[in-house]
Protein backbone atom coordinates (compact mmCIF):
# COMPACT_ATOMS: atom_id res chain seq x y z
CA UNK A 1 0.00 0.00 0.00
CA UNK A 2 2.61 2.53 1.09
CA UNK A 3 4.81 1.31 -1.76
CA UNK A 4 2.03 2.07 -4.26
CA UNK A 5 1.60 5.53 -2.76
CA UNK A 6 5.33 6.14 -2.97
CA UNK A 7 5.61 5.02 -6.58
CA UNK A 8 2.56 7.13 -7.48
CA UNK A 9 4.10 10.20 -5.91
CA UNK A 10 7.52 9.65 -7.46
CA UNK A 11 6.18 9.03 -10.98
CA UNK A 12 6.73 12.31 -12.82
CA UNK A 13 3.87 11.66 -15.25
CA UNK A 14 1.38 11.94 -12.36
CA UNK A 15 2.59 15.46 -11.68
CA UNK A 16 2.58 16.87 -15.21
CA UNK A 17 -0.25 17.72 -17.60
CA UNK A 18 -3.47 19.65 -17.18
CA UNK A 19 -4.89 17.09 -14.71
CA UNK A 20 -1.57 16.42 -12.98
CA UNK A 21 -0.83 17.07 -9.33
CA UNK A 22 1.24 20.18 -10.13
CA UNK A 23 -1.59 21.83 -12.08
CA UNK A 24 -4.09 21.11 -9.28
CA UNK A 25 -1.65 22.34 -6.64
CA UNK A 26 -1.15 25.62 -8.51
CA UNK A 27 -4.94 26.00 -8.88
CA UNK A 28 -5.50 25.38 -5.20
CA UNK A 29 -2.72 27.73 -4.10
CA UNK A 30 -4.00 30.43 -6.45
CA UNK A 31 -7.55 29.98 -5.14
CA UNK A 32 -6.36 30.06 -1.53
CA UNK A 33 -4.23 33.18 -1.89
CA UNK A 34 -6.80 35.09 -3.99
CA UNK A 35 -9.71 34.38 -1.68
CA UNK A 36 -7.70 35.11 1.45
CA UNK A 37 -6.62 38.48 0.03
CA UNK A 38 -10.22 39.31 -0.95
CA UNK A 39 -11.50 38.28 2.48
CA UNK A 40 -8.87 40.36 4.28
CA UNK A 41 -9.58 43.41 2.10
CA UNK A 42 -13.35 43.05 2.50
CA UNK A 43 -13.58 41.84 6.09
CA UNK A 44 -10.75 43.42 8.02
CA UNK A 45 -11.45 47.19 7.69
CA UNK A 46 -15.12 47.06 8.81
CA UNK A 47 -14.31 44.63 11.64
CA UNK A 48 -11.47 46.82 12.92
CA UNK A 49 -13.64 49.93 12.63
CA UNK A 50 -16.53 48.27 14.48
CA UNK A 51 -14.08 47.17 17.16
CA UNK A 52 -12.72 50.70 17.49
CA UNK A 53 -16.22 52.16 17.82
CA UNK A 54 -17.31 49.12 19.90
CA UNK A 55 -20.38 48.65 17.73
CA UNK A 56 -22.16 45.49 16.65
CA UNK A 57 -20.38 43.11 18.97
CA UNK A 58 -23.17 40.56 18.90
CA UNK A 59 -23.02 40.37 15.11
CA UNK A 60 -19.23 40.30 14.87
CA UNK A 61 -18.95 37.46 17.39
CA UNK A 62 -21.85 35.39 16.11
CA UNK A 63 -20.78 35.46 12.48
CA UNK A 64 -18.24 32.76 13.40
CA UNK A 65 -20.85 30.52 14.98
CA UNK A 66 -22.98 30.76 11.87
CA UNK A 67 -19.93 30.11 9.68
CA UNK A 68 -19.24 26.90 11.58
CA UNK A 69 -22.79 25.61 11.30
CA UNK A 70 -23.10 25.99 7.54
CA UNK A 71 -21.72 23.01 5.62
CA UNK A 72 -19.06 24.01 3.10
CA UNK A 73 -20.19 21.24 0.80
CA UNK A 74 -23.77 22.55 0.62
CA UNK A 75 -22.65 26.14 -0.03
CA UNK A 76 -20.32 25.04 -2.83
CA UNK A 77 -23.13 23.07 -4.45
CA UNK A 78 -25.68 25.85 -4.16
CA UNK A 79 -23.24 28.36 -5.63
CA UNK A 80 -22.13 26.06 -8.45
CA UNK A 81 -25.72 25.27 -9.48
CA UNK A 82 -26.93 28.80 -8.82
CA UNK A 83 -26.44 31.95 -10.84
CA UNK A 84 -22.62 31.88 -10.61
CA UNK A 85 -22.47 28.59 -12.46
CA UNK A 86 -19.82 25.95 -12.81
CA UNK A 87 -18.12 27.16 -15.99
CA UNK A 88 -14.38 27.55 -16.18
CA UNK A 89 -13.20 30.78 -14.60
CA UNK A 90 -9.81 31.98 -15.84
CA UNK A 91 -6.87 30.26 -14.20
CA UNK A 92 -9.08 29.00 -11.35
CA UNK A 93 -10.46 26.10 -13.39
CA UNK A 94 -13.91 24.51 -13.55
CA UNK A 95 -16.45 25.98 -11.13
CA UNK A 96 -13.71 28.43 -10.28
CA UNK A 97 -15.92 31.43 -9.56
CA UNK A 98 -18.34 29.45 -7.35
CA UNK A 99 -15.38 28.01 -5.44
CA UNK A 100 -13.76 31.41 -5.06
CA UNK A 101 -16.95 32.95 -3.64
CA UNK A 102 -17.41 30.03 -1.24
CA UNK A 103 -13.80 30.33 -0.06
CA UNK A 104 -14.20 34.05 0.60
CA UNK A 105 -17.43 33.41 2.53
CA UNK A 106 -15.75 30.82 4.75
CA UNK A 107 -12.62 32.94 5.27
CA UNK A 108 -14.63 35.93 6.53
CA UNK A 109 -15.94 34.66 9.92
CA UNK A 110 -12.58 34.01 11.65
CA UNK A 111 -11.11 37.22 10.21
CA UNK A 112 -14.06 39.36 11.33
CA UNK A 113 -14.49 37.82 14.77
CA UNK A 114 -10.81 37.89 15.68
CA UNK A 115 -10.26 41.44 14.40
CA UNK A 116 -13.29 42.73 16.30
CA UNK A 117 -12.46 40.93 19.54
CA UNK A 118 -8.78 41.92 19.28
CA UNK A 119 -9.55 45.65 19.11
CA UNK A 120 -12.34 45.56 21.70
CA UNK A 121 -10.14 43.76 24.21
CA UNK A 122 -7.32 46.30 24.07
CA UNK A 123 -6.95 47.68 27.61
CA UNK A 124 -9.39 50.60 27.89
CA UNK A 125 -7.04 52.39 30.28
CA UNK A 126 -4.33 52.47 27.63
CA UNK A 127 -6.76 53.82 25.03
CA UNK A 128 -8.05 56.50 27.41
CA UNK A 129 -4.49 57.48 28.29
CA UNK A 130 -3.71 57.90 24.57
CA UNK A 131 -6.79 60.10 24.16
CA UNK A 132 -5.76 62.07 27.24
CA UNK A 133 -2.38 62.72 25.65
CA UNK A 134 -4.24 64.44 22.83
CA UNK A 135 -4.21 61.71 20.20
CA UNK A 136 -6.98 61.92 17.62
CA UNK A 137 -9.21 58.91 16.91
CA UNK A 138 -7.18 57.90 13.86
CA UNK A 139 -3.93 58.14 15.80
CA UNK A 140 -5.37 56.19 18.76
CA UNK A 141 -6.36 53.45 16.35
CA UNK A 142 -3.15 53.31 14.33
CA UNK A 143 -0.61 53.82 17.14
CA UNK A 144 -2.29 52.16 20.12
CA UNK A 145 -5.16 49.82 19.29
CA UNK A 146 -3.84 48.23 16.11
CA UNK A 147 -0.33 47.34 17.39
CA UNK A 148 -1.78 45.86 20.58
CA UNK A 149 -4.46 43.94 18.66
CA UNK A 150 -2.18 42.76 15.85
CA UNK A 151 -1.39 39.30 17.20
CA UNK A 152 -5.03 38.27 17.61
CA UNK A 153 -5.93 39.83 14.24
CA UNK A 154 -3.20 37.77 12.57
CA UNK A 155 -4.37 34.62 14.35
CA UNK A 156 -7.76 35.18 12.72
CA UNK A 157 -6.13 35.44 9.30
CA UNK A 158 -4.21 32.22 9.96
CA UNK A 159 -7.41 30.41 10.97
CA UNK A 160 -9.00 31.71 7.78
CA UNK A 161 -6.07 30.39 5.75
CA UNK A 162 -6.52 26.87 7.17
CA UNK A 163 -10.26 27.08 6.59
CA UNK A 164 -9.77 28.22 2.99
CA UNK A 165 -7.34 25.41 2.21
CA UNK A 166 -9.80 22.84 3.62
CA UNK A 167 -12.70 24.37 1.70
CA UNK A 168 -10.72 24.43 -1.53
CA UNK A 169 -10.11 20.69 -1.09
CA UNK A 170 -13.83 20.00 -0.70
CA UNK A 171 -14.49 21.89 -3.95
CA UNK A 172 -13.47 18.68 -5.73
CA UNK A 173 -16.70 17.03 -4.50
CA UNK A 174 -18.64 19.38 -6.77
CA UNK A 175 -16.17 18.76 -9.62
CA UNK A 176 -14.46 22.04 -8.85
CA UNK A 177 -10.76 22.78 -9.11
CA UNK A 178 -7.91 21.97 -6.75
CA UNK A 179 -6.01 19.11 -5.16
CA UNK A 180 -9.16 17.41 -3.89
CA UNK A 181 -9.57 16.24 -7.48
CA UNK A 182 -6.70 13.79 -6.96
CA UNK A 183 -8.63 12.29 -4.03
CA UNK A 184 -12.01 12.13 -5.79
CA UNK A 185 -10.36 10.72 -8.93
CA UNK A 186 -8.79 7.98 -6.82
CA UNK A 187 -12.18 7.15 -5.29
CA UNK A 188 -13.89 7.11 -8.70
CA UNK A 189 -11.30 4.68 -10.10
CA UNK A 190 -10.99 2.52 -6.95
CA UNK A 191 -7.32 3.42 -6.63
CA UNK A 192 -6.79 3.68 -2.89
CA UNK A 193 -3.11 4.59 -3.33
CA UNK A 194 -4.13 7.64 -5.38
CA UNK A 195 -6.65 8.65 -2.68
CA UNK A 196 -4.00 8.36 0.02
CA UNK A 197 -1.36 10.14 -2.08
CA UNK A 198 -3.75 13.03 -2.75
CA UNK A 199 -4.71 13.21 0.92
CA UNK A 200 -1.04 13.29 1.92
CA UNK A 201 -0.30 16.17 -0.44
CA UNK A 202 -3.31 18.12 0.86
CA UNK A 203 -2.37 17.47 4.49
CA UNK A 204 1.30 18.36 3.99
CA UNK A 205 0.24 21.50 2.11
CA UNK A 206 -2.04 22.50 4.99
CA UNK A 207 0.69 21.97 7.58
CA UNK A 208 3.23 23.92 5.50
CA UNK A 209 0.80 26.84 5.13
CA UNK A 210 0.06 26.76 8.87
CA UNK A 211 3.79 26.74 9.64
CA UNK A 212 4.53 29.66 7.32
CA UNK A 213 1.53 31.57 8.71
CA UNK A 214 2.77 31.01 12.28
CA UNK A 215 6.18 32.41 11.36
CA UNK A 216 4.63 35.44 9.65
CA UNK A 217 2.37 35.93 12.66
CA UNK A 218 5.32 35.91 15.00
CA UNK A 219 7.49 38.31 13.01
CA UNK A 220 4.71 40.66 11.92
CA UNK A 221 3.57 41.29 15.50
CA UNK A 222 4.74 44.83 16.28
CA UNK A 223 4.54 44.15 20.01
CA UNK A 224 7.09 41.35 19.80
CA UNK A 225 10.00 43.75 19.37
CA UNK A 226 8.64 46.01 22.06
CA UNK A 227 8.36 43.11 24.50
CA UNK A 228 11.90 41.97 23.69
CA UNK A 229 13.24 45.48 24.28
CA UNK A 230 11.43 45.71 27.61
CA UNK A 231 12.83 42.32 28.59
CA UNK A 232 16.35 43.42 27.61
CA UNK A 233 16.05 46.73 29.46
CA UNK A 234 14.85 45.06 32.64
CA UNK A 235 17.47 42.30 32.50
CA UNK B 1 -49.33 23.63 -16.72
CA UNK B 2 -47.50 20.35 -16.23
CA UNK B 3 -45.46 19.07 -19.15
CA UNK B 4 -45.97 15.48 -18.09
CA UNK B 5 -49.18 14.33 -16.44
CA UNK B 6 -48.84 13.91 -12.70
CA UNK B 7 -45.33 15.36 -12.50
CA UNK B 8 -45.32 18.51 -10.39
CA UNK B 9 -44.13 21.65 -12.12
CA UNK B 10 -41.33 22.23 -9.60
CA UNK B 11 -39.67 18.92 -10.62
CA UNK B 12 -39.91 19.87 -14.27
CA UNK B 13 -38.43 23.33 -13.65
CA UNK B 14 -35.86 21.94 -11.20
CA UNK B 15 -36.78 24.58 -8.60
CA UNK B 16 -34.78 25.04 -5.41
CA UNK B 17 -37.91 25.01 -3.29
CA UNK B 18 -40.28 22.19 -4.09
CA UNK B 19 -42.81 21.17 -1.46
CA UNK B 20 -43.60 17.95 -3.28
CA UNK B 21 -39.98 16.90 -2.87
CA UNK B 22 -40.31 17.02 0.91
CA UNK B 23 -43.31 14.67 0.85
CA UNK B 24 -42.13 12.40 -1.98
CA UNK B 25 -38.66 11.89 -0.55
CA UNK B 26 -39.66 11.83 3.08
CA UNK B 27 -38.19 8.36 3.82
CA UNK B 28 -34.84 9.32 2.26
CA UNK B 29 -34.73 12.60 4.17
CA UNK B 30 -35.58 10.90 7.46
CA UNK B 31 -33.00 8.14 6.94
CA UNK B 32 -30.29 10.63 6.02
CA UNK B 33 -31.10 12.88 9.00
CA UNK B 34 -31.07 9.92 11.39
CA UNK B 35 -27.71 8.73 10.03
CA UNK B 36 -26.37 12.28 10.30
CA UNK B 37 -27.57 12.52 13.88
CA UNK B 38 -26.04 9.28 15.14
CA UNK B 39 -22.74 9.85 13.35
CA UNK B 40 -22.55 13.31 14.95
CA UNK B 41 -23.53 12.16 18.45
CA UNK B 42 -21.16 9.17 18.50
CA UNK B 43 -18.27 11.26 17.13
CA UNK B 44 -18.66 14.06 19.67
CA UNK B 45 -19.12 11.60 22.56
CA UNK B 46 -16.03 9.65 21.46
CA UNK B 47 -14.12 12.92 21.30
CA UNK B 48 -15.30 13.82 24.81
CA UNK B 49 -14.40 10.40 26.24
CA UNK B 50 -10.84 10.83 24.99
CA UNK B 51 -10.59 14.56 25.73
CA UNK B 52 -11.36 14.42 29.47
CA UNK B 53 -8.58 12.02 30.55
CA UNK B 54 -6.19 13.72 28.12
CA UNK B 55 -6.93 17.09 29.70
CA UNK B 56 -6.59 15.63 33.21
CA UNK B 57 -3.09 14.34 32.39
CA UNK B 58 -2.14 17.51 30.51
CA UNK B 59 -2.99 19.87 33.37
CA UNK B 60 -0.60 18.06 35.72
CA UNK B 61 2.29 18.06 33.28
CA UNK B 62 3.43 21.04 31.19
CA UNK B 63 5.32 18.85 28.69
CA UNK B 64 2.23 16.70 28.05
CA UNK B 65 0.17 19.88 27.72
CA UNK B 66 2.37 21.32 24.97
CA UNK B 67 2.37 17.97 23.13
CA UNK B 68 -1.43 17.73 23.38
CA UNK B 69 -1.97 21.31 22.24
CA UNK B 70 0.56 20.92 19.41
CA UNK B 71 -0.90 17.62 18.21
CA UNK B 72 -4.45 18.97 18.25
CA UNK B 73 -3.34 22.00 16.20
CA UNK B 74 -1.87 19.64 13.60
CA UNK B 75 -5.04 17.53 13.45
CA UNK B 76 -7.21 20.62 13.13
CA UNK B 77 -5.08 21.89 10.24
CA UNK B 78 -5.63 18.77 8.11
CA UNK B 79 -8.66 19.25 5.81
CA UNK B 80 -11.55 16.85 6.44
CA UNK B 81 -11.52 15.35 2.95
CA UNK B 82 -7.84 14.48 3.38
CA UNK B 83 -8.31 13.12 6.91
CA UNK B 84 -11.13 10.76 5.87
CA UNK B 85 -9.06 9.66 2.89
CA UNK B 86 -5.99 8.98 5.01
CA UNK B 87 -8.08 6.72 7.27
CA UNK B 88 -9.45 4.81 4.28
CA UNK B 89 -6.70 2.12 4.11
CA UNK B 90 -7.28 1.26 7.78
CA UNK B 91 -11.03 1.37 8.18
CA UNK B 92 -12.31 1.23 4.58
CA UNK B 93 -15.69 2.45 3.35
CA UNK B 94 -17.36 2.29 6.75
CA UNK B 95 -18.95 4.66 9.23
CA UNK B 96 -15.88 4.07 11.43
CA UNK B 97 -13.77 6.11 8.99
CA UNK B 98 -16.07 9.11 9.33
CA UNK B 99 -16.54 8.72 13.07
CA UNK B 100 -12.79 8.51 13.80
CA UNK B 101 -12.15 11.58 11.65
CA UNK B 102 -14.95 13.62 13.21
CA UNK B 103 -14.04 12.46 16.72
CA UNK B 104 -10.47 13.69 16.14
CA UNK B 105 -11.78 17.12 15.14
CA UNK B 106 -14.08 17.37 18.16
CA UNK B 107 -11.24 16.14 20.35
CA UNK B 108 -9.12 19.12 19.32
CA UNK B 109 -11.83 21.54 20.42
CA UNK B 110 -12.88 19.63 23.54
CA UNK B 111 -9.46 18.98 25.05
CA UNK B 112 -8.71 22.71 25.00
CA UNK B 113 -12.03 23.61 26.58
CA UNK B 114 -11.83 20.91 29.28
CA UNK B 115 -8.32 22.14 30.06
CA UNK B 116 -9.40 25.79 30.12
CA UNK B 117 -12.44 24.91 32.26
CA UNK B 118 -10.38 23.06 34.85
CA UNK B 119 -7.69 25.74 34.92
CA UNK B 120 -10.38 28.37 35.39
CA UNK B 121 -11.43 26.95 38.78
CA UNK B 122 -10.26 29.53 41.34
CA UNK B 123 -7.42 28.37 43.58
CA UNK B 124 -9.27 29.52 46.74
CA UNK B 125 -12.08 27.10 45.98
CA UNK B 126 -9.59 24.24 45.61
CA UNK B 127 -7.94 25.23 48.88
CA UNK B 128 -11.28 25.38 50.64
CA UNK B 129 -12.24 21.92 49.35
CA UNK B 130 -8.90 20.53 50.43
CA UNK B 131 -9.38 22.24 53.81
CA UNK B 132 -12.66 20.47 54.49
CA UNK B 133 -10.97 17.17 53.68
CA UNK B 134 -11.82 16.44 50.02
CA UNK B 135 -9.59 13.86 48.36
CA UNK B 136 -8.23 14.61 44.87
CA UNK B 137 -10.80 12.35 43.20
CA UNK B 138 -13.70 13.71 45.20
CA UNK B 139 -12.59 17.27 44.56
CA UNK B 140 -12.40 16.58 40.82
CA UNK B 141 -15.87 15.04 40.68
CA UNK B 142 -17.66 17.30 43.16
CA UNK B 143 -15.91 20.64 42.75
CA UNK B 144 -13.68 21.05 39.71
CA UNK B 145 -15.67 19.30 36.97
CA UNK B 146 -19.01 20.89 37.97
CA UNK B 147 -17.40 24.34 37.95
CA UNK B 148 -15.82 23.59 34.57
CA UNK B 149 -19.14 22.50 33.04
CA UNK B 150 -20.03 25.86 31.44
CA UNK B 151 -16.69 26.02 29.58
CA UNK B 152 -16.86 22.31 28.68
CA UNK B 153 -20.40 22.69 27.35
CA UNK B 154 -19.30 25.74 25.36
CA UNK B 155 -16.70 23.48 23.75
CA UNK B 156 -19.29 20.76 23.19
CA UNK B 157 -21.53 23.23 21.40
CA UNK B 158 -18.75 24.37 19.07
CA UNK B 159 -17.66 20.77 18.47
CA UNK B 160 -21.22 19.58 17.81
CA UNK B 161 -22.11 22.38 15.43
CA UNK B 162 -18.93 21.97 13.39
CA UNK B 163 -19.29 18.18 13.42
CA UNK B 164 -22.77 18.44 11.91
CA UNK B 165 -21.36 20.58 9.10
CA UNK B 166 -18.25 18.42 8.59
CA UNK B 167 -20.19 15.14 8.60
CA UNK B 168 -21.49 15.99 5.12
CA UNK B 169 -17.95 15.45 3.77
CA UNK B 170 -18.24 11.84 5.01
CA UNK B 171 -20.27 11.24 1.85
CA UNK B 172 -16.91 10.58 0.15
CA UNK B 173 -16.95 7.18 1.93
CA UNK B 174 -20.77 6.93 1.56
CA UNK B 175 -21.49 7.71 5.23
CA UNK B 176 -22.19 11.41 5.22
CA UNK B 177 -25.82 11.45 6.38
CA UNK B 178 -27.42 14.39 4.62
CA UNK B 179 -24.16 14.81 2.70
CA UNK B 180 -25.00 11.62 0.78
CA UNK B 181 -28.08 13.36 -0.61
CA UNK B 182 -25.89 16.33 -1.57
CA UNK B 183 -23.35 14.13 -3.35
CA UNK B 184 -26.13 12.33 -5.23
CA UNK B 185 -27.46 15.70 -6.33
CA UNK B 186 -24.08 16.69 -7.80
CA UNK B 187 -24.61 14.23 -10.62
CA UNK B 188 -28.22 14.99 -11.48
CA UNK B 189 -28.27 18.65 -10.35
CA UNK B 190 -31.40 18.02 -8.31
CA UNK B 191 -31.80 21.46 -6.75
CA UNK B 192 -34.76 20.62 -4.49
CA UNK B 193 -32.68 17.86 -2.89
CA UNK B 194 -29.69 20.15 -2.35
CA UNK B 195 -31.90 22.77 -0.76
CA UNK B 196 -33.70 20.30 1.50
CA UNK B 197 -30.50 18.58 2.67
CA UNK B 198 -28.79 21.92 3.34
CA UNK B 199 -31.73 23.26 5.32
CA UNK B 200 -32.00 20.07 7.38
CA UNK B 201 -28.28 20.16 8.07
CA UNK B 202 -28.33 23.71 9.39
CA UNK B 203 -31.54 22.96 11.34
CA UNK B 204 -29.92 19.90 12.92
CA UNK B 205 -26.95 22.01 14.02
CA UNK B 206 -29.29 24.61 15.49
CA UNK B 207 -31.41 22.07 17.36
CA UNK B 208 -28.40 20.28 18.87
CA UNK B 209 -26.85 23.62 19.87
CA UNK B 210 -30.06 24.69 21.58
CA UNK B 211 -30.37 21.29 23.28
CA UNK B 212 -26.86 21.54 24.72
CA UNK B 213 -27.56 25.06 25.95
CA UNK B 214 -30.66 23.76 27.78
CA UNK B 215 -28.69 20.85 29.26
CA UNK B 216 -26.10 23.30 30.54
CA UNK B 217 -28.79 25.47 32.15
CA UNK B 218 -30.25 22.40 33.85
CA UNK B 219 -27.01 20.98 35.22
CA UNK B 220 -25.54 24.32 36.34
CA UNK B 221 -28.47 26.18 37.88
CA UNK B 222 -26.07 28.48 39.78
CA UNK B 223 -24.82 30.20 36.62
CA UNK B 224 -28.25 31.72 36.01
CA UNK B 225 -28.12 33.85 39.14
CA UNK B 226 -24.60 35.04 38.43
CA UNK B 227 -25.71 37.20 35.52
Amino acid sequence: MLGDVFSYLTDGSNWSGSTGIAAFAIQQLLLTVTSLVIAVVVGLPPALYLGHRRWGGFLAVNVSNVGRAVPVFAVLLVLALGPIGSEKFGPFGRAGLATLVALVLFALPPIITNAYVAVVEVDRGVVEAARGMGMGEAKVFSSVELPLAMRVVLTGVRLALVQVWATATIAALVAGPGLGRVITRGFANHRTYEVVAGAMIVAVGALLLEGVAMLVERYADPMRRARREIARASA
Amino acid sequence: MALVDGVPQCYVDNDWICTRYWTDYRPELVDASVEHLWITVISVLAGLVVAVPLALVARRNAAVESVVVGATTIIYTIPSLALFSLLLPFTGLSPTTVIIGLALYSLTILVRNVLAGLQGVPEEIREAARGVGYSDTRMLLKVELPLAVPVIVAGLRVATVSTVALATVGSIVSYGGLGNLLLLAVGNQFKAQIFAASVLCVALAGILDLGLLLVQRLVTPWTRHAR
